[in-house]
């Protein structure tokens, strides 16, 4: 979906955050020379239509005790990642899931997904759990911790 | 920066696992989110505030795909060796294109997400850490979505 002149503003001008104070959007509104009325309309639709994902609060999950925060990543046969993806998608606990290419032949994995926990030893759990589930055990897998955080900016994008 | 002691109280919690999935869009969002967490609006604003100083949030606002507005999000690992891993860490995260960087367990030892804007590409940015660092780059930028729904209660 392409995004119109103003659409285009109003990102470009949100891009370094809401405003913390009474009437945040009214500010954005007169930056992009239009309606308070018609820009929350606009934010509103883009919304609905999936470009904007969310008007957000972003957290630093370690600050937050999410000290385990686990890679997984899975190594598919092209005809059933779709299926097998859309499963691991709806477990409670997963917080991403991307395809992404192979890079043979050092790297064999096409589907990555994330679970944010705060102890190793229960991520491990809901994995395995996962896997005996939904019958993966003869997908190549493993299991990437973060040992170190080296660089979490307050991205201009969302994840 | 950040303050990893900082305690958080109730209402901090309340209003950090009820509105990071959204702030509302409406004149005066705060002052509803006072009124669903039974505090004030000047209450919510100084809250917020204080949670981004603290380093507990990292930033409130949009979250949208940056290929919208012409830009571009990628995943990309290196093997780094042990000996020069923290002099390559700060080369990778000099660059303002990199947001996120973490060592993990593995031979490819560092992931991070390189994240363009219309003006750069993720191939020039690439190209320039391979160069400077003498490093290969696995880049791996998303082929199809399954799910994000990054959520973390406090």
């Amino acid at each position: 979906m392409a995004l119109d002149d103003i659409n285009h503003q109003i990102l470009t001008v949100m891009e370094n955050g809401l405003d913390i104070c009474h009437n945040p959007y009214a500010k954005i509104a007169k930056a992009v020379n239009i309606d308070e009325k018609i820009l929350l309309q606009r934010l509103q639709k883009m919304l609905d239509d999936g470009i904007l994902k969310r008007m957000g609060i972003v957290v630093r999950h370690h600050e937050l005790g999410y000290n385990a925060n686990a890679m997984i990543v899975w190594d598919i046969p092209d005809d059933m990642i779709e299926n097998i993806a859309t499963s691991i998608a709806v477990e409670g606990f997963i917080t991403l899931c991307y395809q992404r290419p192979r890079q043979l032949p050092d790297w064999p994995y096409n589907l990555f997904c994330m679970i944010h926990g705060s102890k190793r030893d229960e991520v491990i759990l809901q994995k395995d759990d996962m896997i005996k589930r939904l019958g993966l055990d003869n997908i190549n897998h493993q299991i990437l911790f973060s040992t170190r955080r080296l660089k979490q900016t307050g991205a201009k994008y969302g994840k | 920066m950040v303050n990893k002691n900082y305690q958080l109280d109730e209402i901090d919690k309340s209003l950090i696992n009820q509105y990071q999935g959204g702030i509302p869009i409406c004149q005066n969002p705060y002052a509803l989110m006072g009124e669903e967490l039974g505090i004030g609006e000047k209450d919510v604003i100084e809250r917020i505030e204080n949670l981004l100083t603290q380093g507990i949030l990292s930033r409130a606002g949009p979250m949208y795909n940056p290929e919208y507005l012409g830009g571009s999000l990628s995943l990309a690992a290196m093997i780094v060796p042990d000996d020069i891993y923290d002099t390559i860490a700060s080369k990778v995260n000099a660059y303002p294109e990199i947001s996120q960087n973490y060592q993990r367990q593995h031979i490819l030892n560092m992931w991070f997400v390189i994240a363009c804007d219309d003006k750069t590409s993720t191939k020039e940015v690439i190209e320039k850490i391979e160069t400077e660092t003498g490093l290969k780059i696995y880049n791996m930028p998303k082929i199809r979505e399954y799910f994000v729904g990054l959520y973390l209660k406090v």
